[in-house]
């Protein structure tokens, strides 16, 4: 059957009261840009639900994508039917030959959103009821829970059916909760807090330490692939890299060893900060686990932290690492992460780091440190770029092998 | 030239070459480095890989590389041994294997298993019954063969899996070499099978190179130690090119798999209804579901199969004895000793083996040359 539409519920809206508008807009600029590759797509965002027509596209790939983006509750597949009521008889039974499998019950339930067609709710469910009970004798009905239910909706331009509803990815639209930094090293969890963040509407930008020549070209690469990654699920991110090996060097040449990674995560969330500060950002997100390592503890969380008063939100900070790896398979980034390239925590980190920092050695360590001078020449040297849905940084010679092969 | 001993090895297809050459210059580096040449001989690996688990129905981790079939038989057979043996030490196999496969056997007995060596039937099969009869409580490994090598005959895979469904602990391995590529996939690929084994040189890609397929879950010891290459299954730097030659072979192999392998059958009925109308002369590969479309296996009687090799080579025209393996060890058939052919007539057993290029009109061209060289052989008996 070819379809016409796809139709979107919106997630969460109940509880907006003003901000609906603004939550319909940002997913519809969210959908549009996720969707950015389907240019016969014409979207059209209403009050209760976004249509997305078709003309023409393959529905399939088209709700591939739609899956993940946030803010949408589910979203069905429709056939746009003439107002006359035999051609909606056909498609129903068209539509029921395409998913009836022996055994299954159905229902239908009708929305008239035109209260001027000449048969009312009740009317249209009973005769397309019988119409496909004709077609179909052995078919149960069941109201409760059926294992198919048609959809029909009547507007003045048409009648809609549809009977394949698809949970969507929940939450709320990226960018309607408000700005946010996340720290991002090229690992397993940090893209999981992004994801976890971007789930609640936060519109993050990647924060990404990189230290060349102690990190190479493909582990920046890593980070922004893993960004492009996250696009899949609001929409375009902005991916702000900061050059780190002046600071790590320095560290490292005046610091007690058993602190460099304290204060090198002291000197990470200065900078963080500072960006957000500038960026207009409002918190900042990592991928800290309680206990995971020795730079998350409690007393290093505590000893790190010692630089801001920001808002450092840990969505990961409760799970373990197991169920941190099965939301990492499930949002695709697992296989990038454990690519192994050293990234910046990697290469400069001590053999046996402190794993219960003093706040007030760490401080008195650091002073001795010129560190205005080097949070400056470390901002001055900061590129940001926007990656967006389905750019690719990863070095793939994938068309030339596939030629090959 | 007519080359008609396609299981012994196949020409490599040009394209093929061009793969491997292209692969051995351009993605030169060791999968393993770091750098970007690493990265990139990295990527052709892995999709190759993917390419060949593809088109064989298996996930992309359950393919492994190897040198061909004599590694992979050897590592499947000792790999499972050495990993199940606090477990048991019988094996079951069957008495006309490969010598990749029964040598490896031998040596394991040497080792303290204990080997059951299956008999066949006149036509050359192994029956189900046989290996539900040879299990034991010990019993680690289940070992056949998919094609008979010698004879073609099929062997009833599906039926030994059912039997061996009813006992999961044991491991059951197909040696697969001389099946792949001639539409046989429904005859061997079974769910319940643990191990197969592929050999590269069978089918048009380099020689050297080989994968096994190992089903999700299943352990292997592994022979090779070193590096951690394949999962710390396989050390050893990866052949990358002839790898990728392989991963081609097998996409030109699968197109049209039906057709050629009906092209090869009819080549076959053409020469073996041709044997059966001769006088002096025995045909143990038979027509029909249970044998495979590319292997005719027969006798001159009174010839020595090498003689009629060297006869049938005079005139540009290329067979073999009965196996390439053992035929310079002037070894009568194993196959047909296990079938309980005559010794005099095994040792004038002959194979013809085709493959997909070979035409009618070599085929006539070979009967041609068969008539003449069977009439000139006729004063012997």
């Amino acid at each position: 059957m070819e379809y016409t539409e796809i139709m979107v519920r919106y997630g969460e809206l109940s509880t907006k009261g003003k901000n609906r508008k603004s939550f319909i807009d940002r997913l519809h600029g969210n959908v549009a840009k996720v969707l950015k590759d389907f240019p016969e797509l014409r979207m059209q965002p209403h009050r209760d639900r976004l249509h997305i027509k078709l003309n023409g596209t393959d529905a399939k790939p088209v709700m591939e994508k739609l899956k993940n983006v946030f803010g949408i509750q589910t979203f069905s597949l429709s056939v746009k039917v003439s107002r006359d009521f035999e051609d909606v008889k056909k498609k129903a039974v068209e539509m029921m030959h395409e998913a009836y499998k022996p055994g299954m019950s159905f229902k239908v339930g009708t929305k008239r959103s035109d209260h001027s067609y000449p048969l009312d709710t009740n009317q249209i469910n009973l005769q397309l009821g019988d119409a496909i009970c004709d077609e179909f004798p052995e078919i149960d009905v069941e109201m409760k829970k059926p294992d198919i239910k048609i959809s029909v909706e009547v507007r003045q331009d048409g009648i809609y059916l549809s009977y394949l509803t698809v949970k969507g990815a929940g939450g709320l639209p990226v960018g309607t909760a408000g700005k946010a930094m996340l720290m991002l090293s090229g690992g397993i969890d940090s893209p999981v807090a992004g994801y976890l963040a971007m789930k609640r509407g936060v519109d993050i930008e990647m924060v990404h330490f990189f230290s060349p020549p102690y990190t190479s070209e493909q582990a920046l690469n890593k980070a922004k692939e893993l960004t492009s990654k996250l696009t899949a699920f609001g929409g375009n991110i902005n991916f702000i890299e900061v050059p780190f090996a002046e600071i790590q060097e320095t560290i490292k040449s005046s610091v007690p060893e058993g602190y460099l990674m304290t204060i090198q995560r002291r000197f990470m969330l200065r900078l963080t900060d500072l960006i957000r500060e500038k960026r207009h950002g409002l918190a900042i997100f990592n991928g800290e686990a309680v206990g995971q390592v020795a730079s998350q503890t409690l007393e290093s969380m505590a000893a790190i932290n010692d630089v801001t008063t920001t808002p450092i939100l840990r969505p990961v900070a409760t799970m373990d690492k197991t169920e941190i790896i099965r939301l990492a398979e499930k949002i695709d980034t697992f296989n990038l992460s454990i690519q192994p390239f050293e990234d910046c925590c990697t290469v400069f980190a001590p053999p046996s780091p402190k794993t219960r920092p003093n706040i007030e050695k760490t401080r008195k360590f650091e002073s001795s440190l010129d560190i205005d001078g080097l949070i400056q020449r470390a901002m001055d040297g900061i590129k940001i770029t926007t990656i967006e849905h389905g750019d690719k940084f990863m070095e793939s010679d994938q068309e030339n092998i596939s030629s090959l092969l | 030239m007519i080359y008609f001993d396609n299981s012994a090895t196949t020409k490599v297809n040009d394209s093929v070459l061009q793969t491997y050459n292209a692969a051995s210059q351009e993605y030169f580096g060791n999968p393993s480095s770091l750098h970007k040449l690493g990265l990139k001989a990295y990527e052709l690996l892995e999709t190759s890989r993917k390419q060949i688990a593809n088109l064989m129905g298996f996930k992309q981790d359950e393919v492994v590389f190897t040198s061909g079939g004599t590694e992979g038989n050897n590592w499947i057979i000792k790999g499972t041994a050495f990993k199940k043996r606090e477990f048991g030490k019988h094996i079951i196999t069957t008495s006309i294997e490969h010598p990749s496969v029964m040598n490896t056997m031998h040596q394991l007995e040497e080792l303290g298993f204990e080997v059951t060596y299956l008999p066949v039937d006149k036509t050359g099969h192994i029956s189900a019954q046989d290996v539900k009869d040879a299990i034991r409580d010990d019993t680690i490994l289940v070992s056949t063969m998919a094609v008979n090598n010698e004879i073609g005959a099929i062997q009833p895979i599906h039926e030994i899996a059912k039997v061996l469904k009813d006992y999961p602990s044991i491991s059951y391995h197909v040696d697969a070499v001389q099946a792949i590529g001639k539409n046989l996939q429904s005859k061997f690929i079974d769910p319940r099978v643990d191990f197969y084994t592929f050999s590269g040189h069978k089918f048009h890609a380099p020689r050297g190179i080989g994968f096994i397929y190992m089903k999700e879950g299943k352990q292997l010891e592994p022979l090779m130690a070193g590096g951690g290459q394949e999962s710390n299954l396989r050390s050893g730097t990866e052949n990358t090119p002839a790898i990728a030659g392989m991963a081609k072979a097998i996409r030109l192999l699968k197109e049209n798999e039906a057709g050629k392998a009906d092209k090869m059958e009819q080549l076959k009925e053409k020469l073996v209804n041709h044997l059966k109308g001769m006088d002096n002369v025995h045909v143990f590969s038979q027509i029909g579901e249970d044998f495979a479309p590319h292997i005719i296996c027969f006798t001159i009687d009174g010839v020595r199969g090498e003689t009629v090799v060297h006869t049938f080579e005079d005139r540009d025209i290329y067979i073999s004895t009965t196996s390439a393996c053992s035929s310079k060890k002037g070894l009568e058939s194993g196959t047909l000793k296990a079938m309980n052919i005559q010794e005099n007539v095994a040792t004038s057993a002959v194979r013809v083996s085709l493959d997909e290029s070979n035409t009618e009109k070599e085929m006539d061209e070979f009967i041609k040359n068969l008539d003449e060289i069977h009439d000139h052989f006729q004063i012997l008996n």
